[in-house]
């Protein structure tokens, strides 16, 4: 048990087994991503009222859902460096950040986009889309204030601070389409009840949530991979690895 | 000589900063002239139409009072930590939450509570109907110790660095949203009548949990700026 910790703060081992991670999680992503893209574009039967336009569902919810789910693994990796001095927990923050940045973006324009046909118009100041924006500025803040700091150790302790303070948002962001009804529908999948999506659209759209996640996470772990090497450059271990790719 | 108690040194914490804002009243006056300022835009860009500017009042007040917090935020602790007192704070036996949060009452004292009492004011020159005037005030005394409280973050977290102004207000515009959307729609429902309590609730929910976290954050804050 306490071997494999130990193992988690060394950087050539972390950066071993997220390549072998790597070799076979990748595919997979790409393969359940194609699949759930063709399943709910081309092969599920096009809504009652709002036709085709609402297949941009399958990129919309996952992406906003993994930015959400994102947010936590940034705030957690934060805390797990605050609190236990774990290197490669900073690494896994700071790399974290921009790919939830850019989810919460895609969120948004997808948003944007399916809201034009539908509801008339590209934006409204609505409870849930605005929380959304909110998500974006608190992803962006945290990438500035690394940027800022010269001390990076300094930096990403700055940022763990700052992700869990904006963490205290995020059951705001997640509850606000409760508290400020507005033109955003609610919550269509639930854990517990009767979910108010049919099945032949919910079953892609899990798929399509998974592919997400998996997505999330191979992006994570090949942003910390570039991210070891580059804070372990003047290492042995990468001299040896540029090395052996060099010559092969 | 023996080390106040808590209580003591945390009055005259709070008294040190006050009387360090006395000697230097332009510091206090600031914000109120830039509160001031930016009342007088809004007609300009607006159009004078008091109906419309009525309309807008609630919003228009509570955006200046998070501005003018917003820009009196990033001097918090900027001069003790340059002069080096605030390294000498966090090397003393005091807990260091209980001081961040004398720092942070005296902050609110010169800025939020003064901004809270003329309010009335600039209410009347917005055309705000009178009934909403003692809601405004009451929410806008409640908001702004949660403004204090979470702008005191922003400065811990940017005082080490050389570009601090721009990035604070990144950081903490975010958080201040809750406050703005409460603090103004209790305005606004005294306004049409309706009532005001469960927003002030609100309010007073978030400074609760504001006062109980924010200090935590802010004492962090500082000692990672310090380390730096």
């Amino acid at each position: 048990m306490w071997s494999f910790f130990h193992k988690l703060g060394s950087p050539p081992w972390l950066y071993g087994i997220s390549g072998s991670i790597l070799r076979w999680l990748l595919p997979l992503t790409l393969l359940a991503l194609v699949a759930g893209m063709v399943w709910g574009l081309l092969f599920t039967a096009p809504d009652f009222r709002q036709g085709n336009s609402y297949r941009i569902i399958y990129i919309h919810v996952p992406a906003a859902v993994v930015a959400l789910a994102g947010y936590y693994v940034m705030a957690l990796a934060g805390a797990v460096n605050l609190i236990w001095k774990m290197k490669m927990a900073d690494v896994a923050m700071k790399a974290a950040a921009p790919i939830g940045a850019a989810l919460t973006f895609i969120a948004l324009l997808t948003g944007a986009i399916w809201g034009k046909p539908t509801w008339g118009t590209w934006w409204v100041w609505d409870a849930r889309i605005t929380s959304m924006l909110i998500l974006l500025f608190l992803y962006l803040g945290v990438v500035a204030l690394y940027e800022a700091f010269d001390n990076k150790e300094a930096a990403g302790k700055a940022c763990a601070v700052l992700s869990l303070v904006g963490m205290v948002n995020i059951p705001i962001i997640y509850k606000s389409v409760d508290w400020w009804y507005s033109l955003h529908q609610p919550a269509s999948i639930k854990f517990t009840g009767e979910s108010t999506i049919d099945p032949s659209m919910l079953y892609p759209l899990l798929l399509m949530i998974t592919a997400f996640y998996a997505l999330f996470t191979c992006c994570l772990l090949m942003n910390m991979r570039a991210e070891l090497l580059r804070r372990e450059s003047r290492t042995n271990w990468v001299r040896k690895l540029a090395q052996g790719a060099g010559r092969g | 000589m023996s080390a106040p108690s808590t209580t003591r040194f945390c009055a005259r914490l709070v008294r040190r900063q006050l009387v360090l804002a006395v000697r230097r009243p332009i510091e206090i006056g600031n914000p109120l002239l830039f509160f001031a300022m930016v009342v007088a835009l809004f007609p300009l860009g607006l159009g004078p139409a008091p109906g419309q500017l009525a309309t807008f009042a609630p919003g228009i007040l509570w955006i200046i009072a998070l501005l003018s917090n917003l820009l009196t935020s990033d001097g918090v602790f900027r001069s003790d930590f340059d002069d080096g007192s605030l390294e000498q704070l966090l090397l003393s036996p005091q807990p260091l939450y209980l001081s961040v949060l004398a720092y942070i009452a005296a902050h609110w004292l010169i800025t939020g509570l003064l901004l809270a009492l003329v309010s009335p004011l600039f209410a009347l020159m917005l055309n705000l109907p009178g009934a909403a005037i003692g809601s405004l005030v009451a929410s806008l005394l409640l908001g702004t110790a949660v403004l204090s409280l979470l702008g005191g973050i922003g400065a811990a977290l940017t005082v080490g660095l050389k570009r601090g102004g721009m990035l604070i207000s990144l950081l903490i515009l975010p958080l201040y949203m809750p406050v703005l959307i409460f603090g103004s729609a209790a305005v606004k429902a005294a306004v049409t009548g309706a009532p005001v309590g469960p927003y002030l609730a609100l309010l007073g929910a978030m400074l609760s949990l504001a006062i109980a976290l924010a200090p935590m954050a802010i004492a962090a804050g500082l000692r990672i700026s310090i380390d730096a």
